[in-house]
């Protein structure tokens, strides 16, 4: 009994200690993504980006949370005040969670173990859409009741194909702990999952797009057609929070893809979580890369690319991985 | 009064309270403007939604409605002249030529040929940089964001080139009433020439990057067909009416100043236009004013830029006319009335873009929220032309 409750203890700590270094990990990583995002458009658009506050704008999204956290919280008139103001948390929340069994490097730096890794984030990052849900619900406002209507329906069909392109790995590595799918890949790029199952990869990164609402898929806060979507009523830190859950969001699906398709955190030379985190960014740049090259689809053209094109092709992606692994 | 009651009663407006209610319960009224992303300015649109598709759509007007054609009552001829840059601010000489255009008709006062190959050159200049905001703003209201940068990046050499002979960036007051204000300078022309070269090779470049790629294609063809019908019903001109197939233009069906000197083609789109022929139509017109630019630079004659009989002192006869010049949105139309006074009597103008918006009601009837976006894109309006 004492021995269990040791054990339990121990986790416990664990636990906290990992979610307030992730909470850290996560601030920082805002910090520089949106720095990142801007001077990446800002190169895709002829000019230098920020680059007032610090050398080369570096203090820019600092000096942007500071304003952001100084802001006053508003409620708008006839708004549900606990829903309104619960949203942003309900979606921030989750996202961390879904770090816990993300394995950043060989031994201790994972979060958590778990066995089921992958049903974990996928779960979590599903409770995303609820917190989106519920603030689209309680502003009061037409347009972001428009944007929650359009994530729920979106979050809902694109973590279908998204699901199976993820099961269509485990099926090959036979586990659904992300340690293990590591383990399973090699150090160059061709042992890695990526160049067994491009169509896997491929689906993964479209519904990664839809799964994160990045644009062309970002409809829920289309900017041009409802202003600023489930969003628009938020002000300051409220809208700090679902500002910083997307970018959270985007890590933690890039992290997701580096682990299942690209080696985790193995590298050619020097094994580490350098390489994990260069994989990251560099799926990072891609998404930020669409968003400044394309038009944005429209709504039923984004349920039409997923429900009769993304989601057969991933069954029958799945098939044939079933199919091989089981029979041949 | 229960709180819930009173907020509903203050909600809304007129226009709002005033919609009849639709078909079924589950509509939503939604108001769309004035100050919205997507209407470039001061638009407001009260929709009525059902889900996402929109039932019914009713533009409402005024917001920026500044009484220039009253304007035009208590300012004598030449006073009222600086009012024609601001009417609409992105092809502002064609206002001006076309108010300059009637004047000049009503009092029967020539103009020298070099002001007419210069006010060529500038208007289809002016006509080009309204065309890249029109473009930059279309993609940004599909979603694109960069595109805007790349036009406004172009458009930023032209206006340079505008500076140095209108004097302004964007509200010209350029022509004058027998001629143009200031002469060209070499500088110009070579440096005209120049931003044609490298205009040549901009457009395929946008080609490939923009018009061919498959999601604005997805978001513009067969979105908001317009037939012949339709068209001559509202009085759409310009880029709208000839994206439908119609060939009008008034450079060409009624002849001014010198554009029948010109060799240039007038770009059309197939019968029931949709939203992808109007963009093609405006980007093949950029094409086309570039080649009337080169042609008129290169027979630029010489001479005064005011003719010799311009009177110094505007004494406008009794009597009305009429002008109408071919602005980046349509059909311009200044129609003068005078009494023989120092002012004019009646000032008319008829803004093109007024007629294209009356057409988004029909239009936007049973589409989607974002198709409605991209309509309203497609028909390139300018709200203080359509307010005046």
């Amino acid at each position: 009994m004492n021995v269990l409750g040791i054990h339990i203890a121990v986790e416990l700590i664990q636990i906290v200690v990992a979610v307030v270094a992730f909470l850290a990990f996560i601030g920082v990583n805002v910090l520089v993504l949106v720095l990142m995002e801007r001077k990446v458009a800002g190169r895709f658009q002829r000019r230098p980006g920020p680059y007032e506050v610090g050398p080369h704008g570096s203090l820019q999204t600092l000096a942007d949370a500071v304003k952001m956290m100084a802001k006053e919280l508003h409620t708008p008139r006839g708004a549900d005040k606990v829903l309104f103001w619960a949203a942003p948390i309900v979606t921030f929340a989750p996202v961390v969670v879904s770090f816990m069994p993300l394995p950043f490097g060989p031994k201790y730096l994972t979060g958590w173990e778990v066995n089921l890794g992958v049903v974990l984030i996928l779960a979590f990052s599903s409770l995303g859409v609820f917190g989106i849900c519920l603030a689209g619900w309680s502003s009061n406002n037409k347009w972001s009741l428009i944007g929650a209507a359009r994530a729920v329906a979106q979050s809902v069909a694109y973590e279908i194909p998204l699901l199976l392109s993820v099961l269509a790995i485990a099926f090959q590595v036979g586990s659904l702990n992300l340690t293990e799918i590591t383990a399973g890949q090699g150090s160059w790029p061709w042992q890695w999952n990526v160049a067994v199952q491009p169509l896997a990869f491929f689906i993964f990164v479209v519904s990664m797009l839809g799964e994160t609402n990045r644009a062309p898929f970002d409809l829920p806060e289309a900017e041009s057609e409802l202003t600023a979507g489930f969003h628009t009523e938020y002000s300051g830190m409220g809208f700090g929070l679902f500002f910083m859950a997307e970018y959270a969001a985007m890590v933690v699906v890039c992290s997701v893809g580096t682990v299942l398709f690209l080696g985790g955190w193995k590298g050619p030379v020097f094994d580490g979580p350098w390489w994990f985190l260069a994989k990251v960014y560099g799926l990072l740049f891609v998404m930020m890369w669409f968003r400044w090259t394309f038009p944005r689809v429209r709504f039923d053209q984004l349920l039409n690319i997923n429900w009769k094109w993304l989601t057969p092709l991933a069954l029958l992606n799945l098939l044939a991985v079933a199919f091989l692994v089981k029979v041949v | 009064m229960r709180p819930e009651e009173a907020f509903r009663t203050l909600s809304g407006d007129f226009y709002t309270r005033s919609l009849q209610p639709g078909p079924t319960e589950d509509t939503l009224i939604l108001n769309m403007g004035p100050q919205h992303p997507s209407t470039h300015g001061v638009l407001r649109i009260v929709l009525e939604l059902d889900g996402e598709y929109i039932v019914r759509a009713e533009p409402v007007l005024g917001y920026i409605h500044r009484m220039h054609e009253k304007m035009g009552e208590v300012k004598t001829f030449a006073q009222y002249l600086p009012n024609m840059g601001r009417v609409d601010y992105l092809h502002a000489l064609a206002w001006n030529w076309a108010y300059v255009g009637a004047v000049e008709k009503l009092c029967g006062i020539e103009v020298s040929e070099r002001a007419e190959y210069i006010r060529v050159i500038t208007a289809e200049m002016n006509r080009i940089s309204s065309h890249f905001v029109w473009w930059g703003a279309y993609l940004l209201d599909l979603g694109a964001f960069t595109p805007i940068m790349y036009a406004f990046d172009d458009r930023e050499w032209l206006l340079d080139l505008l500076q140095i002979v209108t004097g302004s960036r964007l509200t010209y007051c350029y022509f004058r009433f027998g001629g143009v204000s200031d002469d060209v300078t070499p500088e110009f022309v070579e440096g005209t020439f120049r931003w044609c070269e490298r205009m040549r090779s901009r457009l395929p470049m946008y080609k490939a990057l923009v018009t061919d790629n498959i999601i604005l294609r997805k978001r513009c063809e067969e979105i908001g067909p317009i037939d012949l019908d339709m068209a001559r019903r509202y009085g759409a001109t310009g880029p709208v009416l000839r994206g439908s197939g119609v060939a009008y233009d008034v450079r060409r069906a009624e002849p001014y100043s010198v554009y029948d000197r010109f060799h240039f083609e007038i770009p059309v789109g197939k019968a029931g236009g949709d939203a992808m022929d109007r963009y093609l139509v405006r980007m093949a017109e950029m094409e086309q004013s570039l080649n009337i630019i080169e042609q008129a630079l290169r027979r630029l004659p010489p001479g005064p830029v005011m003719h010799e009989k311009a009177p110094k002192r505007l004494k406008a006869p009794k009597g009305e006319a009429y002008f109408a010049v071919e602005g980046a949105r349509g059909k311009i139309g200044v129609h003068l009335v005078s009494d023989g006074g120092k002012n004019p009597y009646r000032v008319k103008l008829r803004a093109p873009g007024f007629s294209n918006l009356s057409l988004f009601s029909e239009l936007a009837k049973g589409v989607l929220l974002a198709d409605a976006v991209s309509i309203l894109g497609s028909l390139d309006l300018v709200i203080p032309e359509i307010d005046r």
